[in-house]
């Protein structure tokens, strides 16, 4: 199979002169953090920690990381490492309202977005010669803006058709004669399903490439949406903190995702004793940006479990693989490709009752959209003789979780003491979603 | 002039209502009147029994949700227009009935009819004045 490159030079570069490339810009990125962000700067400093003296990629392990939580504590600028009037995009994370995390592009990171999107875009099979919808949202979400700037460096024409109204997507993609089609996997099947309320045969149309990404999917899904729409569907992944979309994508062999490791230094960590995991193991991926100019973030904890592929691929790129992303070490949920925490359920809750009921997260994916029902248990201040008065209280639940989560929730009032207590972590959590 | 009621919260799922009395019954206590509203997922059953307090404790002991709240019990002669002339009454003084049920005393002379009214206060008040029949606490607990 020929594969087709965006940068051939970068992608193919022979490991030795690659790794000698990141030890220079990981050194040049750690100077630039340690003068430019004082949070970076005081935390080196506590721990003596001189970026002049790194002379090994291995060094790094001695850096502390950097968590969400980082991010939150210096919102919304606070780890910018330029001036604001040297930043040309603010994005924020597809998290929420009181969580959220903000993000800067100076004009070169715009730059280096589009080609290493273009990169992963090439990778999957697509050229100038397509048309490109793209169905993923635009605006603070990277999603939509990441695949936008990515398909027009590549020169492929594209549909900002943005995401929502299903049969208008179908209807435009029947008639702008769509090749590629760029979403979250399960609205590519909902696509599937709904092209079938409409009559529509997938194969009297023009798409043949499907990028999918912003959530997590399996194997059987990939077979599902090849078989249905009559594509081929590659993974591609990305996380605002760190850039957007662009950090990691399928070639054609579909068999794990590139990481653009030429701006991205990527490590596989034991998410308990944060010691590198054995090679092609299972861990935490933990990614330090090597090119980023207004955001660069040293050490980011993704929360992502992963496992690398060292083997070389194929398709000739040097750059390694990284499995589809296997889970979360945390608590946190995507559903409908937006972050829920726990967390965020607990604090509506709580401010509705002023106190904290228990409750139960149970995620279902009917019709290929998934559905989050929070089961609540009903404590004395929460019980009305009024059946009016009970289900206003269901209904503020529903609106506060809406608002807070940005997507719609069931409510359920349950039992006291009917709901499981556990002691662990995620054990609040029922996803039910066949992936 | 107010009774007590209590409320408890039932999911939808069988057996729950058994439970509830058989606790109740083991306990000694007596349900005066009830009734269950309920919506696909869930119930609320309201009952007026003779021992509130020993009640709330003994369900709440069996792991069941429950609250109290006031009603008003107002006794009619068991005939034709007996609730009418009640609900005629409630309207004129311009109140609202947020839910109602009622039994028939033992001597089945004479019906009960459990109020809850949007305006508690002012209820009491528009009965009284046209002569209707409040039964107190003890009233209700001794039926």
């Amino acid at each position: 199979m020929t594969s087709m490159y965006w940068q051939k030079e970068q992608e193919c570069l022979p490991r030795p002169e690659l790794e000698k490339l990141q030890l220079a810009r990981l050194r040049t990125t750690l100077k630039r953090v340690a003068t430019n962000v004082p949070f970076y700067r005081n935390r080196f400093h506590e721990l003596h920690l001189d970026p002049e003296k790194l002379t090994s990629l291995d060094m790094l392990r001695n850096y502390p990381f950097t968590l969400k939580q980082d991010l939150r504590d210096n919102y919304p600028y606070g780890l910018f490492a330029v001036p604001l009037r040297d930043v040309v995009r603010v994005h924020s994370s597809s998290g929420t309202t009181g969580v959220a995390t903000v993000v800067g592009y100076s004009r070169g990171d715009i730059e280096t977005w589009s080609d290493l999107v273009a990169r992963i875009l090439c990778g999957a099979g697509v050229t100038s010669d397509d048309v490109i919808q793209i169905a993923f949202g635009y605006g603070l979400f990277t999603g939509g803006f990441g695949l936008h700037y990515g398909a027009e460096r590549l020169g492929a024409s594209v549909i900002p058709i943005s995401s929502g109204n299903t049969k208008r997507q179908i209807q435009i993609m029947q008639d702008f004669k769509s090749t590629a089609l760029v979403c979250t996997p399960s609205y590519a099947l909902k696509m599937a399903d709904v092209m079938m309320d409409m009559g529509i045969n997938p194969n009297g149309l023009s798409l043949r490439y499907g990028l999918f990404g912003a959530e997590p999917w399996s194997e059987a899904m990939r077979r599902e949406i090849n078989e249905r729409l009559g594509i081929r569907a590659t993974d591609n992944y990305g996380l605002s903190e760190v850039m957007g979309p662009g950090v990691a994508g399928e070639c054609e062999e579909c068999q794990g995702l590139h990481i653009n490791e030429d701006h991205f230094f990527v490590e596989v960590l034991n998410p308990d004793t944060l010691d590198p995991v054995l090679p092609g193991e299972v861990g935490e991926l933990v990614l330090t940006t090597l090119t980023k100019e207004a955001f660069p973030v040293i050490r980011y904890r993704t929360r992502d479990l992963t496992r690398l592929i060292s083997e070389p691929c194929p398709c000739g790129r040097t750059l390694v693989r990284m499995s589809r992303v296997l889970g979360r070490t945390d608590d946190m949920l995507i559903i409908k490709g937006v972050n829920v925490f726990p967390t965020q359920i607990e604090a509506v809750l709580f401010a509705i009752e002023g106190t904290e009921p228990h409750y139960r997260l149970i995620v279902d994916r009917e019709n290929n959209e998934d559905r989050l029902t929070v089961q609540v248990e009903v404590i004395e201040s929460m019980l009305f003789d009024e059946m009016k008065k009970q289900r206003a209280l269901v209904e503020t639940i529903k609106k506060r979780l809406a608002s807070e989560l940005g997507i719609g929730v069931e409510v359920k009032l349950v039992e006291e003491r009917s709901l499981e207590r556990f002691n662990g972590k995620g054990a609040r959590v029922i996803d039910n979603r066949r992936l | 002039m107010l009774v007590e009621q209590i409320a408890v919260f039932l999911e939808n799922k069988s057996g729950r209502l058994a439970e509830i009395t058989a606790v109740l019954a083991e306990n000694d206590i007596n349900i005066r009147a009830l009734s269950v509203a309920d919506t696909a997922d869930f119930g609320i059953l309201r009952l007026i029994v003779d021992k509130v307090e020993r009640a709330k404790t003994v369900l709440k002991e069996h792991g069941f949700t429950v609250g109290k709240t006031s009603v008003i019990a107002v006794e009619v002669a068991d005939r034709t227009g007996g609730l009418a002339n009640v609900l005629k009454c409630i309207k004129e003084a311009e109140i609202n009935v947020e839910y109602m049920y009622a039994f028939v005393n033992k001597t089945g002379e004479n019906a009960v009819l459990i109020f809850r009214f949007e305006k508690m206060e002012e209820a009491i008040e528009a009965l009284r004045r046209e002569g209707f029949t409040i039964l107190s606490k003890e009233q209700i607990y001794a039926l």
